[in-house]
């Protein structure tokens, strides 16, 4: 389908804002001003102060003295921003896809296609978007044409028409002016200079040439004037695809009612989600409460799905959490996140079941959903012999380990989080001890091994090596000693438990 | 004389039938590597259908059982399932699974804070079937709520280990089994110096429709193996008056 884009220009965005919200002074000549460099300069004329010479970029005093009885307004900066905002949601009502004009700052660019015959035409469309926004108080240009490029060279610079039929871009910007084209001021500076002054005169120039003189961006915003390049419109609500609706005749305030609500979207979501293939990942459940509030839960799931028992297991968990008050009236389910199902093959026989069972990875969501994600833990091993560094926390269930597990040292069963500080006597220096004293409890040891020497990793921390001893006491317990340091070295050496074999 | 021994035993038959035990004909098959000790349960095999309760008192039993628990995993995980660890304040090093040919990516960790969400989880965990076992590190449970598990296991088929800590808080659980493993020194091969392979002190102290026992065995590399010359010691047993931490 081809595309259609509007570009609305709002001539006098802060003025026209400012006489809505202060009638009287629309028979007063007003400026904004921001301070620049010690001194305000102007940032935005009404349209009656223009009319004195006023212009943009002069200083507040000297517009005083042209124009007395000038008031002066306080500018801040990201109102243009501000505004916009407001007014494109405002837009959304005739079309899903507003942008805001990040070149200019002071209008709107619509992807229309496909919108215009709900209001009987493009003319139609246009005049209806024109009498709206007149009838608030904004004056605004549009035009309408194939590409975001020249509709908005139009709607700015354009004197004939403001609809430009499909594949007439190139026509339509031939007689304009190079400003049309959302050029940097240096570029325009040097098309004047060399007496390019309308567009026309150089669209039919090798575009080495032209790339040499003025720069890629330069071929960049022609090309996506005539359409050769695809621009992309950041719009301001990114519109969610998979989204149901249910308004209630009578408030629902009981924990059964949400369930059945939820129950009735559920099923149409997943329905239409089934056809196309999708799954969710992420739900959204507004609930709209007569008195005006909006309470929302949301779910999330490690995998694509669109089950409806799972999806519905996911929000119940949630449903306590929902305060209806008086009752809700509107439910809206969102799903903003979808991806791709996976639909594995039939098998002929059942599976060896693994971590990517079904099974597993609901009772993933549902404890995730309950519990929270961060309690989910999963190792890989980690090239590194420091035994608080040996384990690596894998980002997702379906990460495989890069390297395999070392068994050829021994490691304890039960680690502790922190080395604890032992006595011990030990009868020949770099020998395991003799005994330790751990708790108040002497251990006396019967047989040990090592020691094997692991060195600090000196790029990430300083401190000592150490030296790690197995030993069993009399009684069969298996611990895991260290020494820190050195015997008799500069530093003082100390020993530790660092953990229990099996 | 022959008929009232067949009915006798065709009754305690139906009795394990309708207390939840399957019979077991091939019971060889079913064994999971444990050699004598299975003999101590119904049917004659290690029962995967189950919750086990694991009794510590000091870190070494604890430390110990873990070992065990995961010797248990390497047979129950074969087929390449999962397993999920809940606790509260976990101290298994994940690093050290690889020598009871555990693969410890295959095991889910959930690090919880409160009991209340280990004992949810574990619900949870019991009732999906696509889970090879559960282990989970509790201190408190009642008999309601080891009931519930119980019920969840019965239904899913998954083995579910409870991992008790506190040994003052002693309620009567449903658990199928309770064990208490305690470290044994180890034995080197004519007196070699340094440590072998980690022994244990097997105590079954209650097993629903079977017979408790004392027994020896050594985890040797990748199976258990039974140690019978051993003479049976009781030093754990004696200490458990002694001041911990």
């Amino acid at each position: 389908m081809q595309k259609r884009f509007v570009s609305i220009w709002f001539r006098q965005l802060l003025a026209d804002w400012q006489v809505i919200r202060r009638p009287e002074l629309a028979e007063v000549p007003f400026v904004f001003a921001a301070p620049d460099h010690g001194s305000m300069m102007i940032t935005a004329v009404s349209p009656f102060a223009s009319n004195f010479g006023v212009e943009t970029g002069m200083r507040a005093a000297d517009a005083k003295a042209i124009c007395p009885g000038l008031e002066v307004l306080d500018d801040k900066p990201g109102r243009p921003r501000n505004l916009l905002g407001g007014l494109g949601e405002w837009c959304v009502r005739y079309s899903p896809i507003v942008a805001i004009d990040e070149f200019g700052m002071d209008g709107l660019l619509l992807d229309v296609s496909g919108c215009a015959h709900l209001w009987g035409g493009e003319r139609e469309y246009i005049k209806e978007i024109v009498s709206r926004l007149k009838g608030k108080g904004y004056t605004v240009r549009l035009a309408i044409a194939d590409t975001p490029g020249t509709a908005w060279a139009v709607s700015h610079y354009g004197k004939i028409t403001p609809l430009i039929p499909s594949g007439e871009e190139v026509n339509a910007i031939l007689n304009l002016v190079p400003d049309a084209l959302r050029l940097e001021e240096s570029v325009l500076a040097k098309l004047r200079k060399l007496g390019f002054y309308q567009i026309k005169n150089f669209i039919r120039m090798p575009r080495s040439v032209l790339r040499r003189r003025f720069g890629e961006d330069f071929l960049l915003r022609l090309a996506q004037a005539v359409g050769t390049e695809a621009e992309i419109l950041t719009p301001l609500q990114v519109p969610v695809i998979f989204s149901e609706r249910l308004a209630c005749l009578e408030p629902i305030k009981t924990k059964v009612g949400i369930e059945i609500a939820i129950t009735k979207m559920l099923e149409n979501l997943c329905r239409r989600m089934q056809v196309e293939g999708k799954g969710l990942r992420s739900g959204t459940l507004t609930g709209y409460r007569i008195d005006g509030k909006i309470v929302q839960v949301m779910i999330g799931t490690s995998g694509a799905t669109h089950s409806v028992s799972h999806l519905l297991k996911l929000f119940e968990l949630k449903i306590d959490q929902i305060r209806p008050g008086l009752g809700i009236e509107l439910f809206v389910l969102d799903a903003p996140k979808v991806d791709d199902v996976e639909i594995p093959q039939e098998q002929m026989w059942t599976s060896t079941p693994g971590l990517d069972d079904k099974s597993v990875m609901r009772l993933l969501d549902r404890v995730a959903g309950k519990v929270g994600l961060q309690v989910i833990n999963r190792f890989l091993p980690a090239t590194r012999y420091w035994p608080e560094r040996a384990v690596l926390r894998a980002s997702s269930v379906n990460e495989k380990p890069m390297s395999t597990w070392r068994v050829d040292r021994p490691r304890p069963t039960e680690l502790l989080q922190k080395p604890a500080p032992i006595e011990v006597m030990a009868l020949i220096p770099d020998h395991p001890p003799k005994f330790f004293i751990y708790k108040g409890v002497r251990h006396l040891v019967a047989k040990a091994d090592g020691p094997e020497r692991i060195e600090r990793e000196w790029w990430l921390d300083q401190g000592e090596h150490r030296d790690y001893y197995q030993v069993e006491d009399e009684q069969g317990g298996r611990y895991w000693l260290f020494r820190s340091g050195h015997y008799g070295g500069e530093e003082k050496y100390q020993w530790f438990i660092h953990g229990f074999f099996a | 004389m022959d008929t009232k021994k067949e009915i006798v035993q065709k009754l305690q038959q139906d009795i394990l039938l309708w207390q939840g035990f399957k019979p077991k004909s091939a019971c060889k098959t079913e064994r999971i590597g444990l050699g004598e000790i299975e003999d101590s349960f119904p049917g004659g095999a290690f029962p995967k259908k189950a919750i086990h309760e694991f009794i510590t008192v000091f870190p070494e039993q604890s430390a110990a059982s873990d070992g065990f628990i995961a010797g248990l995993l390497s047979a129950l995980m074969e087929n390449g399932a999962a397993c999920i660890w809940i606790s509260t304040s976990r101290r298994l090093f994940p690093a050290s699974l690889g020598l009871f040919n555990v693969e410890p990516e295959r095991i889910i960790f959930m690090d919880v804070e409160s009991e209340k969400d280990v004992l949810w989880i574990a619900e949870e965990a019991l009732k999906c079937e696509g889970l090879a076992a559960v282990v989970a590190e509790l201190n408190n449970i009642s008999l309601i709520e080891s009931r519930r598990l119980q019920l969840a296991v019965e239904t899913s088929g998954v083995t579910g280990f409870i991992l008790r800590k506190d040994e003052n808080k002693k309620t009567s659980t449903v658990a199928t089994a309770r064990w208490k493993i305690s470290p044994l020194p180890s034995d080197t091969e004519d007196g070699m110096p340094g440590l072998g392979f980690p022994r244990w002190q097997v105590e079954l102290l209650k097993v629903r429709n079977g017979n408790p026992g004392n027994f020896v065995v050594e985890w040797a590399g990748d199976k258990f193996e039974e140690i019978k010359r051993m003479e049976t010691h009781t030093i754990w047993s004696d200490q458990e008056g002694r001041q911990i931490g």
